[in-house]
């Protein structure tokens, strides 16, 4: 148990693109596996992410709720004008979360909570057909969270609490499409920035206006991530003052959108409950990746974005099955926030469909072992991204994108 | 538990096998395109340095990748399966060869910025060539363009004979890579059993007279190729029987092939980049040039019509005049009449030294081109004497100028041989891409791609190389792309082509000394 905690919190880092822009909605097993809908669902520890105001309703003094996921995920990408085909070799992803509460009396619990909600790592071929984009990045980030529940009457509860987030982003690409040195190497440079950190909070409420209806709302900050003093990496540039790139530091600043659920659950006969949330992820804030050099002679990058505001639609249902056994499935729908033409391949994401299931094992009264997968249907697309230019002309980077994602995860759920 | 773990181990097995993203029509797959009537299984390249991927004045290992035939070659390989392409690699990206230890071939040029701040094309200085002529490969390869080679050298027994490279009867690009010292290059070719060709020869047969400004011989109605020397155009009689010779030993074993043919040698870079105006004169100076000739263009030129030297036309030709400004330059024409005995003799009484000078002196007009390589000439003094100003007041060796009827011998050849070409495609049925047209049009009109516009201009229009003759990859992409365009049509194959702007143009160093 400690083991698999230690494993779980330091050994594992977060890092995955799975959902709608660099999104990584796997922030509870038992969650995930009813399509993640938990805005009003009180079923465990995991509430601390999706509703804290639902903490206080937990029936334990003290609840713990640990996992982590991995993302098996691939992107393919081909151009049929010219035979090109390419796929990403990207590592596997391991997102984690880890809930803890603790209720100091009837109307009043505490919580603690760290979870990996953004992230994304895309790995393509070096100098592949869009190296001009993206080589490859890794973008984490680590959300750190106190929380309080209160409960205000028996049927209404708010929660909520700040967020400190930690992060860092390690980005490669080639500088056009051609520049190489005299051996043919290709120009590109790494940014990489550390120990970014940051500040939010989440507030929410919950209300149950009969025994079995639970309603729930909750909204997270956006998040400014700002990138200061970072390290960019100039490697293979041609020794000619025509090409005047060397390393320095930059600036640049990556938003974390605010994220705003909605939903309810219903108990259905003893045995059933129902879980129905809507999200919508405020990605507009997303207009563009500029990457400011410190040095005055580098032209700064910049990058339109134009993220457009996204929503999800999650079902779900549990079945508790006997004492030994609860089963779950779930189904979601992923708006992308990519609007066509700003396909860019770091986070080549289109809608995605996900199918959920999942149990859990009840070990003893204390110790249950829950288990999800999620399997990502994404279709085929015919995309672009038209925002990057040559000798003052924009040239498209266009191709047939297809991506598939399987994500079993593991977690625990301790209660006292 | 146990089983539980079981169906988890089920689960993670299952994710890993799920996760390759497939494509409704995989384009890594065959069927997606068609070698229609074309078998691309045994493709082998023939030609000189346009085929070798020969740049910038050099052979070296990315401009052979960049070649057009391995561009080919690749795109080939999506529609059927093929042998690798194979390359006679060469031992670094400086350029340069050695023989026995000896350089006998320079570096490849880059751009660099000189100290007045200006980009131009240097001998790239960081290295010594590495690619020694004595190492040779184990040929054959499919890539068999030989630089340098004339039409008649593929033939030639004897060209990759390394003993022979000293004295100039071999090749050391052939020399590195042919199987032994008497194959020739049609040979090597033949061991790979081509079921598919491309030939691109003739080039060098106008290209050797063109660069040296044509100082060479033209050799038509001369059938004994042996006795031409390296500047001399070639008998189109004799190209026309080599060429089919080949293409008759090629389809011997090929279903088919394609045909290139030879571009206008003077709308190359090389030779359109030097302007013939380039002499800047003040007020001062042309005035006291123009008294210096007064006597000759009033008196001289006129006298020598009246005595039926020359004609009226020619003495109008031979009229040099000077402004304040830009002026043409001064050369020697081996075309006109040679005056400088008569001028010595009365009425004239010119000194020996004059009379030399002005023996088969002109000015150039609009139609002389200037080669690349004599841009640094222009200007210079002979011994450090303001009075000797190269292009000036020394005119213009033979070496220097490519005059209009030294042009109308390499226009006469190149349409000789581009009939001969488009005859033998057509009595073949082979594929034809007509690369005179193609060169010409973009040094008219540019390439359009999707970054802008590939032209003809040197350095900075994409096409050309940083020798003025040859391509860039880019250049390169594009010739692979039209030659697709064309063995698309002849053989009803769909074999795509690439994108040109993925293709790098010149490479900037300043590792110049």
């Amino acid at each position: 148990m400690k083991k698999l905690l230690f494993l779980c919190l330091f050994g594992l880092a977060a890092s995955v693109t799975y959902a709608g822009g660099y999104r990584v909605s796997l922030q509870g097993q038992r969650s995930l596996a009813m399509g993640h809908t938990g805005v009003a669902v009180v079923n465990n520890a995991e509430l601390a992410f999706f509703n804290p105001a639902g903490l206080v309703y937990l029936e334990n003094k003290i609840n713990m709720a640990v996992g982590a996921s991995a993302v098996f995920s691939e992107v393919a990408w081909q151009n049929d004008q010219f035979g090109e085909t390419y796929r990403t070799d990207s590592p596997v992803g391991t997102p984690f979360y880890a809930y803890f509460s603790y209720k100091m009396n009837d109307w009043l619990s505490l919580g603690l909570a760290a979870y990996t909600p953004y992230g994304s790592t895309v790995e393509w071929p070096t100098d592949w057909s869009g190296s001009h984009l993206v080589n490859n990045i890794d973008l984490k980030a680590i959300y750190i969270q106190a929380l309080a529940s209160v409960k205000i009457t028996d049927n209404l509860s708010v929660g909520g609490g700040p967020i400190y987030v930690t992060g860092g982003v390690n980005f490669n690409r080639n500088l056009n499409r051609t520049l190489t040195d005299l051996e043919g190497n290709r120009s590109n440079v790494t940014v990489d920035a550390t120990g970014v950190s940051a500040f939010g909070w989440s507030a929410s409420a919950m209300y149950k206006p009969t025994d079995r209806l639970t309603v729930g709302l909750n909204y997270r900050s956006e998040i400014m991530m700002d990138a200061e003093g970072g390290d960019a990496d100039f490697q293979n540039i041609p020794n000619s003052p025509l090409t005047p790139f060397e390393d320095t530091a930059f600036d640049a600043t990556l938003p974390l959108p605010a994220e705003l659920s909605v939903g309810f659950s219903y108990q259905l006969l003893d045995k059933w409950l129902l879980a129905v949330d809507y999200n919508r992820t405020y990605w507009s804030v997303y207009e563009s990746l500029d990457i400011d050099f410190a040095n005055p002679n580098i032209p700064d990058s910049q990058n339109a974005r134009n993220y457009k505001d996204a929503a999800t639609y999650r079902f779900g249902m549990q079945y508790l099955a006997n004492e030994m056994f609860t089963l779950r499935v779930g189904y979601y729908f992923d708006e992308s926030p990519v609007q066509s033409g700003y396909f860019a391949p770091e986070t080549p994401r289109n809608d995605a469909q996900g199918f959920t299931g999942g149990l859990s094992v009840n070990v003893n009264d204390r110790l249950s072992i829950d288990a999800s997968f999620l399997y990502n249907r994404y279709k085929e697309v015919d995309e672009s991204y038209d925002y990057y230019s040559e000798d003052g002309q924009r040239v498209p980077f266009e191709g047939t994108y297809k991506t598939s994602a399987f994500i079993p995860g593991l977690g625990l759920t301790y209660k006292i | 538990m146990k089983k539980y773990y079981r169906y988890i181990a089920v689960l993670l097995a299952a994710g890993v096998l799920s996760c390759e993203p497939e494509f409704d029509t995989p384009v890594d797959e065959l069927g997606t395109y068609s070698n229609g009537e074309a078998d691309f299984s045994s493709y082998v390249a023939l030609g000189n340095s346009l085929t070798a991927g020969y740049a910038d004045g050099a052979l070296y290992i990315t401009g052979q990748e960049n070649s057009y035939p391995n561009i080919m070659a690749q795109q080939f390989a999506l529609t059927q399966e093929t042998n690798d392409f194979t390359i006679p690699y060469v031992s670094d990206n400086t350029g340069g060869l050695l023989f026995g230890g000896t350089v006998i071939a320079e570096n490849r040029f880059v751009l660099a910025v000189g100290a007045n701040g200006e980009p131009g094309p240097a001998r790239y200085t960081g290295s010594q060539p590495t690619t020694e002529v004595l190492n040779t490969l184990d040929g054959p390869f499919r890539n068999m363009g030989v630089p340098g080679a004339k039409s008649y050298h593929l033939v030639a027994q004897g060209y990759g004979n390394a003993e022979g490279v000293p004295a100039g009867m071999a090749n050391p690009y052939f020399a590195r890579f042919a199987t032994s010292a008497s194959t020739t290059v049609v040979e090597d070719a033949m061991m790979l059993n081509p079921t598919f060709f491309s030939l691109w020869i003739g080039n060098n047969d106008v290209l050797g007279y063109a660069t040296s400004g044509g100082t060479g011989e033209d050799q038509t109605n001369n059938t004994v190729p042996s006795t031409y020397g390296p500047n001399d155009i070639t008998d189109p009689n004799v190209f026309h029987s080599v060429y089919s010779g080949i293409v008759e030993t090629l389809t011997s074993t090929a279903t088919g092939g394609v045909l290139v043919n030879i571009p206008d040698v003077t709308s190359v870079p090389y030779f359109t980049t030097v302007p013939i105006n380039a002499i800047p004169l003040d007020a001062t100076t042309a005035e006291a040039l123009n008294n210096q000739f007064a006597a000759y263009n009033t008196q001289i030129l006129p006298g020598l019509v009246q005595m039926g030297v020359i004609t009226a036309d020619e003495a109008a030709f031979r009229q040099l005049n000077f402004t304040e400004g830009q002026n043409y330059v001064t050369l020697v024409d081996e075309d006109l009449t040679d005056i400088a005995e008569t001028i010595q003799a009365a009425p004239f009484n010119l000194d020996a030294q004059t009379a030399s000078l002005l023996g088969q002196l002109r000015q150039g007009t609009d139609s002389d081109l200037i080669p690349l390589t004599s841009a640094g000439f222009l200007g210079t003094t002979v011994g450090d004497n303001p009075n000797m100003v190269n292009g000036v007041s020394v005119p213009l060796g033979d070496e220097h100028v490519l005059t209009i009827t030294e042009q109308e011998l390499i226009k006469e050849a190149t349409t000789a041989y581009n009939q001969a070409i488009s005859d033998i495609a057509d009595a073949n049925g082979l594929a034809l891409l007509d690369a005179n047209s193609l060169l010409t049009d973009i040094a008219q009109n540019g390439y359009n791609f999707d970054a802008g516009t590939v032209t003809s201009t040197f350095a900075s229009g994409g096409a050309f190389s940083l020798d003025g003759i040859h391509l860039t990859p880019r250049g390169y992409a594009i010739v692979a792309n039209e030659l697709i365009k064309e063995i698309n049509i002849t053989y009803s194959a769909s074999v795509p082509g690439v994108n040109i702007g993925n293709y790098p143009t010149i490479t900037l160093n300043n590792e110049v000394n």
